[in-house]
C-alpha cells in the first residue's frame, strides 16, 4: 500500500467513523426527546407510565378555568379541566395562557402527571379559530366510538 | 371578467410551459437549431402570461371582488391595502401563484442573463424549468384555482388571518420563494448537464452565482421568517424547530452545501457527482418544502383525506420530480466520476468536512421532522419530537464545523504542506480563547456555553479576516476577488451568529408575572412600570394598548406600547409584542390576558442580549452570498479559462493540472 493510498484509507476510515458516531448520537438523541401524546383517557385508565413527559389534548371544560387569585404578585398559577368526553383531567399551569385558549376549544398541554394532576410547562392552541389540533380531533372520535359501542 | 382573463392566462402559460418543456429538448437531443431558439422566446412569453394571471388576482384582490372565492376567504373591504395586495399570498391558492410568478421570474432571467452559454445548454435548462412550471400550473389548475368564482358572491369577505396581517406577510414569502425557486436554477443546471453527459468546470462557473443568489434569498427570507416569529407570535423565541420552519432549513442547508461542493468542482473538478447531486436534493427538499407547508400535511396528516386530489398530485408530482432526477442521475452519474486527486490536507478535504457535516445536519432536521409523520401513518401513535433533539445535535455537530471552517479558508487547494497555519492561527487561537474565556465576566453570572460560543465565534471572525489576507497577496488589504470577499463575509456573519445565539440562550431572562396597574418588575437591572391599559382602535380591529415605561438607575430610557387587538371579522384575539431593540440587548414586553378587569394583566417581560447578532450574522451570510456572485469570474465568457489573477493566488497555487482541457486560456487577463 503506497502512501498516497493510506492517507485516502485513513480519510475514509475518519469520514465513515464521523457519519457514524453522528447518527448514532442524533438517534440515541432522538430517542431520548420523543413526547408520546394520550388522551384524558388513557390517563385515566393507568395506561401511562408516571412521571414520564407526554403531550395530552382535548377540550377546556366549561366553567373550568380557575385562576389563583391570592397568589403572590409573580403568580400567573391557573388550573383547569382537560376533556375527550368521556375522561377528564385536571391540568395546572403558571403562566400566560396563549391567545387562542379558551373554555370549550381544544388544546393540547406538554407536562407530566404529579398527584393525579397534569402539570404543563407548555400550553398550546393553535392561532386560527376553527382549526382542531389533530390529536384532540382524533381523540374526540375515539372517545366518542366507545361510548357508541357500549 | 377580469379573472377568467387571469385564468385563461394561466391555461396558455401551461400551454407554453408544456411547449417549453418538450420542443427545445427534443430540439437539442436531435439538433434542431430552430427548435432550441423557442426556448427563450417561450420563457418570457410564459413569464408575461403568468404575470397577467398574477396581475388579475391582485386587480381582484385591490377592488374587493368577493365573488372570487379566494378574495372573499383571505381579504376584506376595511383590510389596508397593502395587506390586500400581499393577501395574494395569504393562501394556498395564492401561494402557489407567486411560486409559479417567480418561476417564470427565474427562468426569464435565464434567458436573459444567460447570453453567453450555448444555445443548446439553455435550451436544455429552460425546458427543465418549464417542466417544474407544468407541475405547478397543472396543479393549481385542477385542484387549486386561484380564480374560482362564489355565487351568489358575499357581500364581505372574511379577512385574512390576523396573524397574517403584518409587514411580515408582505416580504417574507417572496424572499422565500424566490431562495426555493431559484434552487430550480441549479437544479435546472445539474439536470441539463447529465442530459447532455458534459459535466465540466464551466457548468460548475455556470451554476454558482445563480446558487448564490437564490441561497441569498432563502437566508433572507428565513431570517425575516424568524423576526416575524419573534414579534409577531408573542412568545420571543426566534426559532422553535416548528416543521413548517424546518421545511425552509433543509434546503437552506443542503443549499450551503452545494455552494460549498461547487467551489471544489468548478476550481478542482473534484466531487462533480457529488454536487449534482446536492443540486437535485437541494431543490428536492425545496419541493418537499412547499408541500409540506401546503398541502396541509404537518397540520394534520388526515388533511389528505379532506382533499385526496391534492395529497395524491402532490405525491405524484414529488415522486416523478425526485424519483425522475434521481433515475437519470444513478444512469449518467457514474460516467462523470471526477479524477481529481487531492491530498488530506487540502482545501478539497476541508470542503469535503463542510459538506459531511452539512448533510448530516440536514438529515438530522429531515428526521426530527418526517419521523412523527411517518409513525402516524404507520399506524404508530401520535409523538412529537422536543426541541433538545436539534438544540443538541446542533451543537454537537455544528461546533467541529465552525472549527474546521476557521482552517478550512485558509488551506490551499490540492495539496498543503500545512507550514504557514501556526503562523496564521497562532494569534486567533490566543484572541479567541482569551476573550471567550474573559467577556462573559462582564456579563451578570459566567456561563461555560457563552464562553465556548463566544470562544467559537471570535475564531470564526478572524480566521476569516486572515483569509481576506491571504486572499489578498502578502500583505492586508481588501484587494482580494469577489468571491473571496463574498467568502469572508459570509463567515465573519457564521460567527457573529454564533456569538448572537449562544448569548441569547445563555443569558435571556424570560419572566411572566403579574401587574397591577403602577406596579413595577425589574428585569436584568431594567425597571419596568405598568402605567395602566387604554383603548386604541385601528383601521379593522379594535386594541387595548398598555404603557410601560422603563428606566435604568432612575434614568428614564424608553416607553413601550404592547397591544392586545381583537379583529373585527375573525374575533381573534392577538397579541402585539413591544420591543424597544439594541445592539447589545433587546426588551420585549407583551400583554398576556386581564386578570382583574383592567386593573391587573398577566405580563410578559423578556430581555434578550445580543439577539439582534443572530439576524445580523444571517443578514452578512446573504450578503456574502451576493457579493461572491458577482465575481468577475462570472461575467466573462465561460469559455475561458482561469483567469491570470487567480492563478497567482495563494489559494490557488501554479498553473494546476486542469480536470479537463479547455479550449482556450487567452483572453482571460483583466
Amino acid at each position: 500500500m503506497n502512501a498516497r493510498r493510506r492517507q485516502r484509507l485513513i480519510l475514509v476510515v475518519l469520514l465513515l467513523v464521523g457519519v457514524g458516531g453522528a447518527m448514532t448520537l442524533a438517534l440515541s438523541a432522538l430517542r431520548q426527546n420523543i413526547n408520546l401524546f394520550h388522551t384524558p383517557t388513557e390517563v385515566r385508565a393507568g395506561s401511562v407510565p408516571d412521571g414520564g413527559v407526554f403531550r395530552i389534548g382535548g377540550m377546556v371544560v366549561d366553567g373550568s378555568v380557575r385562576r389563583d387569585s391570592d397568589g403572590g404578585a409573580a403568580d400567573l398559577s391557573v388550573t383547569f379541566d382537560l376533556t375527550d368526553t368521556e375522561s377528564t383531567v385536571q391540568v395546572a399551569y403558571d403562566g400566560i395562557l396563549p391567545d387562542l385558549f379558551r373554555e370549550g376549544q381544544g388544546v393540547v398541554a406538554l407536562g407530566q402527571m404529579r398527584g393525579g394532576v397534569f402539570v404543563a410547562r407548555q400550553v398550546l392552541a393553535k392561532h386560527d379559530e376553527t382549526y382542531m389540533p389533530p390529536e384532540v380531533s382524533a381523540a374526540l372520535e375515539a372517545a366518542g366510538a366507545a361510548a357508541n359501542s357500549k | 371578467m377580469i379573472p377568467e382573463l387571469g385564468q385563461f392566462a394561466l391555461i396558455v402559460a401551461l400551454a407554453t410551459a408544456i411547449l417549453q418543456a418538450t420542443l427545445p429538448l427534443y430540439g437539442a437531443f436531435a439538433n434542431i437549431p430552430a427548435w432550441v431558439a423557442l426556448a427563450k422566446p417561450a420563457a418570457r412569453a410564459q413569464l408575461l402570461l403568468v404575470a397577467v394571471a398574477f396581475a388579475c388576482l391582485t386587480h381582484a384582490f385591490v377592488v374587493d371582488d368577493f365573488s372570487v372565492e379566494y378574495v372573499a376567504h383571505h381579504s376584506n373591504s376595511h383590510l389596508p391595502l397593502l395587506f390586500r395586495i400581499a393577501g395574494v399570498w395569504g393562501g394556498h391558492e395564492g401561494s402557489l401563484l407567486l411560486w409559479s410568478l417567480i418561476l417564470a421570474l427565474w427562468s426569464g432571467a435565464v434567458s436573459r442573463y444567460a447570453r453567453r452559454l450555448p444555445d443548446v445548454v439553455v435550451a436544455r435548462v429552460l425546458a427543465v424549468m418549464a417542466m417544474i412550471s407544468v407541475g405547478f400550473l397543472l396543479f393549481m389548475l385542477l385542484t387549486s384555482n386561484p380564480f374560482e368564482r362564489l355565487l351568489p358572491p358575499p357581500p364581505e369577505g372574511r379577512d385574512l388571518n390576523p396573524l397574517l396581517q403584518d409587514i411580515g406577510l408582505v416580504i417574507h414569502p417572496p424572499m422565500l420563494y424566490a431562495g426555493y425557486v431559484g434552487f430550480s436554477v441549479a437544479f435546472a443546471f445539474a439536470v441539463a448537464a447529465l442530459l447532455g453527459g458534459r459535466l465540466d468546470a464551466a457548468w460548475a462557473r455556470w451554476s454558482r452565482p445563480w446558487t448564490n443568489i437564490a441561497w441569498m434569498f432563502l437566508t433572507i427570507g428565513i431570517v425575516l421568517g424568524s423576526w416575524w416569529a419573534y414579534y409577531e407570535l408573542g412568545w420571543g423565541g426566534w426559532w422553535f424547530w416548528d416543521p413548517v420552519e424546518n421545511a425552509s432549513f433543509m434546503p437552506w442547508l443542503a443549499g450551503t452545501a452545494l455552494i460549498h461542493s461547487l467551489a471544489a468542482t468548478e476550481k478542482r473538478g473534484a466531487f462533480k457527482a457529488w454536487t449534482v447531486l446536492l443540486a437535485v436534493l437541494a431543490f428536492s427538499l425545496s419541493l418537499l418544502g412547499t408541500f409540506l407547508v401546503r398541502s396541509g400535511v404537518l397540520t394534520s396528516v388526515h388533511a389528505f383525506a379532506t382533499d385526496p386530489a391534492r395529497g395524491l398530485f402532490i405525491l405524484i408530482f414529488l415522486g416523478i420530480v425526485i424519483g425522475g432526477s434521481l433515475a437519470l442521475y444513478a444512469w449518467r452519474a457514474p460516467s462523470v466520476i471526477s479524477r481529481a486527486r487531492f491530498h488530506p490536507l487540502s482545501r478539497e478535504t476541508a470542503l469535503l468536512i463542510n459538506n459531511v457535516l452539512l448533510a448530516i445536519l440536514c438529515f438530522v432536521v429531515l428526521i426530527g421532522t418526517l419521523y412523527p409523520l411517518i409513525l402516524d401513518v404507520l399506524g404508530g401513535g401520535k409523538i412529537s419530537v422536543g426541541a433538545p433533539y436539534f438544540n443538541i445535535l446542533f451543537a454537537a455537530i455544528g461546533a467541529p464545523l465552525a472549527l474546521a471552517l476557521g482552517v478550512g479558508a485558509l488551506l490551499r487547494w490540492k495539496r498543503d504542506t500545512g507550514a504557514h497555519l501556526p503562523g496564521k492561527l497562532a494569534l486567533p487561537v490566543l484572541f479567541s480563547v482569551v476573550a471567550g474565556l474573559l467577556l462573559p465576566l462582564l456579563m451578570p453570572h459566567y456561563s461555560w456555553n457563552a464562553a465556548f460560543g463566544l470562544a467559537l465565534g471570535c475564531w470564526v471572525v478572524l480566521t476569516a479576516l486572515t483569509a481576506l489576507a491571504q486572499g489578498s497577496g502578502r500583505r492586508f488589504s481588501l484587494r482580494a476577488p469577489r468571491s473571496t470577499q463574498g467568502m469572508v463575509l459570509a463567515h465573519i456573519g457564521v460567527g457573529v451568529f454564533i456569538i448572537g445565539v449562544t448569548y441569547t440562550n445563555a443569558y435571556s431572562i424570560e419572566s411572566d408575572v403579574r401587574m397591577a396597574v403602577g406596579e413595577t418588575h425589574t428585569v436584568a437591572g431594567y425597571r419596568f412600570t405598568f402605567n395602566g391599559v387604554e383603548n386604541h382602535p385601528g383601521a379593522n380591529y379594535e386594541a387595548l394598548r398598555g404603557e410601560f415605561a422603563i428606566t435604568r438607575s432612575g434614568r428614564q430610557l424608553t416607553k413601550l406600547y404592547p397591544e392586545k387587538r381583537t379583529y373585527l371579522v375573525q374575533k381573534n384575539p392577538m397579541t402585539e409584542a413591544a420591543i424597544d431593540a439594541g445592539f447589545t440587548r433587546d426588551l420585549y414586553v407583551a400583554l398576556g390576558e386581564p386578570l382583574q378587569g383592567d386593573a391587573v394583566w398577566s405580563v410578559r417581560i423578556h430581555y434578550k442580549p445580543f439577539v439582534r447578532w443572530i439576524w445580523l450574522g444571517a443578514l452578512l451570510m446573504a450578503l456574502g452570498g451576493l457579493v461572491a456572485a458577482t465575481d468577475r469570474r462570472y461575467q466573462r465568457n465561460p469559455a475561458a479559462g482561469v483567469s491570470r489573477r487567480d492563478a497567482s493566488s495563494p489559494n490557488s497555487p501554479a498553473p494546476a493540472p486542469k480536470p479537463k482541457p479547455k479550449p482556450s486560456t487567452a483572453a482571460a487577463t483583466p
